[in-house]
C-alpha cells in the first residue's frame, strides 16, 4: 500500500525525470540534402518536455517542416543528434518511432481508399490490436472529435469536408495513444471559421489527454493560441524560443514583424466593428 | 451461303479455335501481369534501371508479330512451332503496358499519402501492398487491359506457326479467298477484344479512387465488378482447363498401337491437302495423327529437322533451291537425285517418291487479256511489261528461282516495282486489274475460276517443282505404316487430279478433310 508520503514522492521523481528528461531533444543538429549546398536546418537546440506544445513559426522554406520530419525519422540529421524518449532517432528502429509518434499533415493525408475507419484504425491493426478492440477505439475517437461514428465510419475520405478531414486526421494521429503528436500546418487549408473551431477544441484536447505536441505554423495568431512554447525560426535557425507571453514582449525584429501582422487585422476588426 | 449458315455449319470449329485463342490470350497474359507487375515496382524504387527496361520494352512490342515468330522459332525450349512460342510472343508484346501502366500508376501516388503512410510506421511492403498498389491498380488495369487487347489481335497470328487459334480462319479466308472464313476469324476475335475490354473497364473503375464515391453507386458497382472478374475468369479457367485436359488426355488411339505421327504442311491449300490426305491414310491404319497444318514460310522444315514434326509435303524445286541454296537447273531427275541425297546427309530426311504432279511456277496474266494481245509464252509478254504492274509473294520475290533471275531471263521490265503480298492475295488482285502479272501456283484451283490465263516458260527458267513427302528417318523406323502409305501416293496424283482437288476446296469452299475423304474412297 502506498503512503500519502510515497505517492508525493513518486510524483516529484516523475516531474523531475520529465523537466530532465524531455520527450524531444534536438542536440546542435544539422541537415541539408545531398546535393544541395545551404543546409535546410543549421545548429538547431532545443527540448520539448511532456505535455508542452512547441509551436515551429515560420515563413515556407524556413526549416520547419524539415524539423518536424527528423523528430520521427523521415529525415536523419547530417549532424548533431535528434533524441526521443531518451533515445537518438539513429538508434530506433523507424517503423517502432513512427508508430509511437502521431502524424498530422495538411488536408489530413487520408488514404482515399481506405474509409474513415479504416484510416483511423491503421496503426492499432499494424499493431495487431484485435478487431473489437480497434474498432472501440475508432468510435471512441470520431466522438472525441466531433464526428458521429455510425454517421461517418463507413464513408470514404472524398466523401468528406476538408473540416471533417482533418478532424479523422487528427483522429487517426491519436489511435495508438502516442506519446508525442507532430502536426504540419494541419489546419492550412481550412476556411477561418473551421479553423478556429477546430483550433480550439485541440487546446482542449491536448490539455485533456496531456499529449505532448510540435506543431508547425506560419500564422502567428494559431501560434500563440496553441503553444506552451514558440520557436521562431528563419532561414533554418531557431531564432528564440518562448512561451506566449514573451513573445508579445519580444524585441526581436521577426517577431517585431509578426506581432505587427497581428496588430493590423486586429486594428482592421475593430475598424470594421 | 450466308454468314449464318456458315457460322452453323462450322460452329464446332469455331468453338475450338475460339478455345485455343482465349487460352493463348489467358495463359500469355497471365504471365505478362505476374512478370509485368513486379517489374514495373521494381523500376519505381530503382530509377536507374527506368529507362533502360522502359526502353527494351519498347522496342519488343515495335518488332513485327511475323518477325518475332521468326527470330522465336529457332530458340531452343521457348521456340519451336506451336502454342509455346506463340506464348513467347504474346507474354513479350503485353510486357510494355502492364510495365509502364504500373510505373506510371505508382509514381502517381500522391506524395503526401505516401509519406503519411511511412509516417504512420508502415513497413516498405506494407506501403507498397496497402497503399501504392491499391491507389495505382485503376491505371495498372489499364495497362492489363491495353495488354490484352493487343494479345487477342496478335493472337490471330499465332496460327502461322501452328499455334491455332482464330488466326486459322482469317489465313485460311486469305488463302481460300473466302469471306465466311475471314469473318469467322476477324468478327470473334473483335467481339473478343470489345468484351474483355468493357469487363476490364468495369473492374478498373471499382479501383479507380479519385471521383467521389456515393454508397449505392459504389456497391453496385462492386458488384458488377465482381461478376465481371467472375465471367471472364470462368470463361478462362472453363476453356484454358479443357485445353490442358486435352494435351494431357492420350488419343485412344495411340493407346492402341502406340503410334502417333506429327503431320505438316505449309500455309496453302495444296500443302494442307497433301497434308489431310497422309494424315487420313495413316489414322485409317489406326495411327494417331497430330495436324500442324498451314506453317508459314521455312517454318514446316525447320519444324521437320527439329523434330517438331515427321513429315510435311515439299517440292523437288523448293528445296533444291531454296533450302539447299542451288542454283536452278532444269533436269527433274538430276533434281531428285540430288534432294534425296544431300537431305539424307544433311538433314536425316528421307525423300518420297514423287507423287505424280509438278507445282510450279505459273506466270499468269488475265485470260481476256491474254485472248485480245495473242499471248501464248513469257516471252510474247515480255513486250508490254513497261506498262504493267506485277504482284508477286513474298517467297517469290526473295528465293533463288524468284524474281531477279526470272526478270533477266526474259529482260522482263515493269511499270513500277513489283508489289510484294500475300501469295493467295496475288490471284484476285490480277482478276480485279490491280496488277496485270501474277507468278501463281500452276496446281492452282483458282486459275480457272478466275478465267486466268498461264503464259508458257519457253526459256525454261523455272527449275522442276514436283511434290514429295519428306519425312525423319527415325519417324519412319519409329512408325513402320508410315512409309507403307507414303509408298501408296507414289505416283497416284495427276495435275489435274490436284488442280481438282484444290479447286473443291478453294473454289467450292468445301472442307478439305471431306474432299480427301472422298478422293481415298475413289483411289484406293
Amino acid at each position: 500500500m502506498l503512503t500519502s508520503a510515497s505517492r508525493t514522492g513518486k510524483l516529484l521523481a516523475k516531474m523531475s525525470a520529465a523537466v530532465n528528461n524531455p520527450l524531444v531533444e534536438f542536440r546542435d543538429v544539422s541537415f541539408s540534402h545531398a546535393a544541395a549546398t545551404r543546409p535546410v536546418i543549421s545548429h538547431l537546440s532545443f527540448k520539448v518536455h511532456e505535455g508542452e506544445t512547441l509551436v515551429l513559426l515560420g515563413e515556407s522554406g524556413c526549416g520547419k517542416t524539415t524539423t518536424l520530419k527528423l523528430i520521427n525519422r523521415l529525415f536523419l540529421p547530417s549532424a548533431g543528434e535528434v533524441r526521443v524518449e531518451g533515445m537518438a532517432t539513429t538508434d530506433w528502429d523507424p517503423i517502432r518511432l513512427r508508430r509511437r509518434t502521431g502524424y498530422v499533415i495538411q488536408e489530413g493525408g487520408l488514404f482515399p481508399h481506405f474509409t474513415v475507419a479504416r484510416n483511423i484504425g491503421l496503426v492499432p491493426s499494424l499493431e495487431g490490436w484485435d478487431q473489437e478492440r480497434t474498432k472501440q477505439r475508432v468510435d471512441e475517437l470520431l466522438s472525441l472529435v466531433g464526428l458521429e461514428p455510425l454517421e461517418f465510419a463507413g464513408r470514404y475520405p472524398g466523401e468528406l469536408s476538408g473540416g471533417q478531414r482533418q478532424r479523422v486526421g487528427v483522429a487517426r494521429a491519436l489511435a495508438a495513444e502516442p506519446p508525442l503528436l507532430l502536426l504540419d500546418e494541419p489546419f492550412g487549408a481550412l476556411d477561418p471559421l473551421t479553423r478556429a473551431s477546430l483550433q480550439s477544441e485541440f487546446i482542449e484536447l491536448t490539455r485533456r489527454l496531456e499529449k505532448t505536441a510540435v506543431f508547425v505554423t506560419h500564422d502567428v495568431r494559431e501560434a500563440l493560441l496553441l503553444g506552451s512554447h514558440i520557436g521562431l525560426m528563419h532561414k533554418g535557425e531557431l531564432l528564440q524560443l518562448e512561451t506566449p507571453e514573451e513573445f508579445r514582449r519580444s524585441k526581436n525584429e521577426l517577431a517585431l514583424a509578426y506581432l505587427e501582422t497581428l496588430k493590423l487585422s486586429e486594428d482592421g476588426a475593430e475598424v470594421s466593428a | 451461303m450466308s454468314f449464318w449458315h456458315f457460322l452453323l455449319q462450322n460452329w464446332s470449329e469455331l468453338l475450338e479455335h475460339l478455345r485455343e485463342h482465349l487460352s493463348l490470350v489467358f495463359i500469355s497474359t497471365l504471365i505478362a501481369v505476374a512478370i509485368g507487375i513486379p517489374t514495373g515496382v521494381l523500376l519505381t524504387r530503382r530509377k536507374s534501371l527506368r529507362s533502360s527496361v522502359l526502353g527494351i520494352a519498347n522496342v519488343m512490342q515495335t518488332i513485327p508479330s511475323l518477325a518475332l515468330f521468326g527470330f522465336l522459332i529457332p530458340i531452343p525450349f521457348i521456340g519451336g512451332i506451336g502454342a509455346r512460342t506463340a506464348i513467347v510472343a504474346l507474354v513479350l508484346y503485353s510486357l510494355l503496358p502492364i510495365i509502364r501502366n504500373t510505373v506510371t500508376g505508382i509514381l502517381g501516388v500522391d506524395p503526401n499519402v505516401r509519406e503519411a503512410a511511412v509516417a504512420m510506421g508502415m513497413t516498405g511492403s506494407q506501403v507498397l501492398w496497402q497503399v501504392e498498389l491499391p491507389l495505382a491498380m485503376s491505371v495498372i488495369i489499364t495497362g492489363v487491359r491495353v495488354a490484352l487487347v493487343i494479345a487477342i489481335g496478335v493472337a490471330t497470328i499465332a496460327a502461322a506457326v501452328g499455334a491455332g487459334g482464330l488466326g486459322v480462319f482469317i489465313f485460311r479466308g486469305i488463302r481460300q479467298f473466302d469471306n465466311n472464313l475471314l469473318l469467322a476469324g476477324a468478327v470473334p476475335a473483335a467481339l473478343l477484344a470489345l468484351l474483355s475490354d468493357f469487363l476490364l473497364g468495369l473492374v478498373e473503375r471499382r479501383f479507380a479512387t479519385d471521383v467521389r464515391k456515393t454508397k449505392r453507386s459504389r456497391s453496385r458497382r462492386r458488384a458488377l465488378a465482381v461478376a465481371a472478374i467472375v465471367v471472364v475468369v470462368a470463361a478462362f479457367a472453363f476453356f484454358g482447363w479443357r485445353q490442358v485436359e486435352k494435351s494431357l488426355g492420350k488419343s485412344p488411339a495411340s493407346d492402341v498401337t502406340g503410334a502417333r505421327v506429327v503431320v505438316g504442311s505449309k500455309d496453302f491449300t495444296e500443302s494442307a491437302i497433301l497434308a489431310e490426305i497422309v494424315s487420313q491414310l495413316l489414322e485409317a491404319r489406326g495411327v494417331a495423327v497430330e495436324r500442324r497444318f498451314e506453317l508459314g514460310g521455312n517454318l514446316p522444315h525447320d519444324a521437320l529437322v527439329g523434330g517438331q514434326i515427321d513429315v510435311y509435303p515439299e517440292y523437288t524445286g523448293t528445296s533444291y533451291t531454296a533450302i539447299l541454296k542451288h542454283s536452278p537447273i532444269t533436269d527433274p531427275r538430276a533434281v531428285y537425285q540430288q534432294v534425296k541425297q544431300e537431305y539424307a546427309d544433311k538433314f536425316k530426311v528421307v525423300v518420297s517418291e514423287p507423287l505424280g504432279f509438278e507445282n510450279t511456277f505459273a506466270i499468269l496474266v488475265r485470260g481476256a487479256e491474254a485472248r485480245r494481245l495473242n499471248l501464248k509464252t513469257i516471252s510474247d509478254a515480255a513486250p508490254y511489261a513497261p506498262k504493267w504492274r506485277a504482284g508477286f509473294g513474298q517467297d517469290f520475290m526473295s528465293r533463288a528461282d524468284g524474281y531477279p533471275g526470272f526478270s533477266k531471263a526474259y529482260g522482263l521490265k515493269f511499270a513500277d516495282q513489283p508489289r510484294e503480298m500475300d501469295l493467295s492475295l496475288t490471284y484476285l488482285a490480277l482478276s480485279s486489274k490491280q496488277v496485270d502479272l501474277i507468278a501463281g501456283n500452276s496446281t492452282e484451283g483458282r486459275i480457272a475460276a478466275l478465267d486466268l490465263f498461264q503464259l508458257q516458260d519457253d526459256r525454261h527458267y523455272f527449275p522442276p517443282y514436283e511434290a514429295v513427302y519428306l519425312t525423319r528417318q527415325d519417324s519412319l523406323a519409329r512408325v513402320p505404316t508410315l512409309a507403307e502409305s507414303l509408298g501408296k501416293l507414289a505416283g497416284a496424283i495427276s495435275t489435274e487430279e490436284m488442280r481438282q482437288l484444290n479447286y473443291e476446296v478453294d473454289a467450292n469452299k468445301r472442307g478439305q478433310a471431306e474432299v480427301v475423304r472422298e478422293w481415298i474412297k475413289k483411289k484406293f
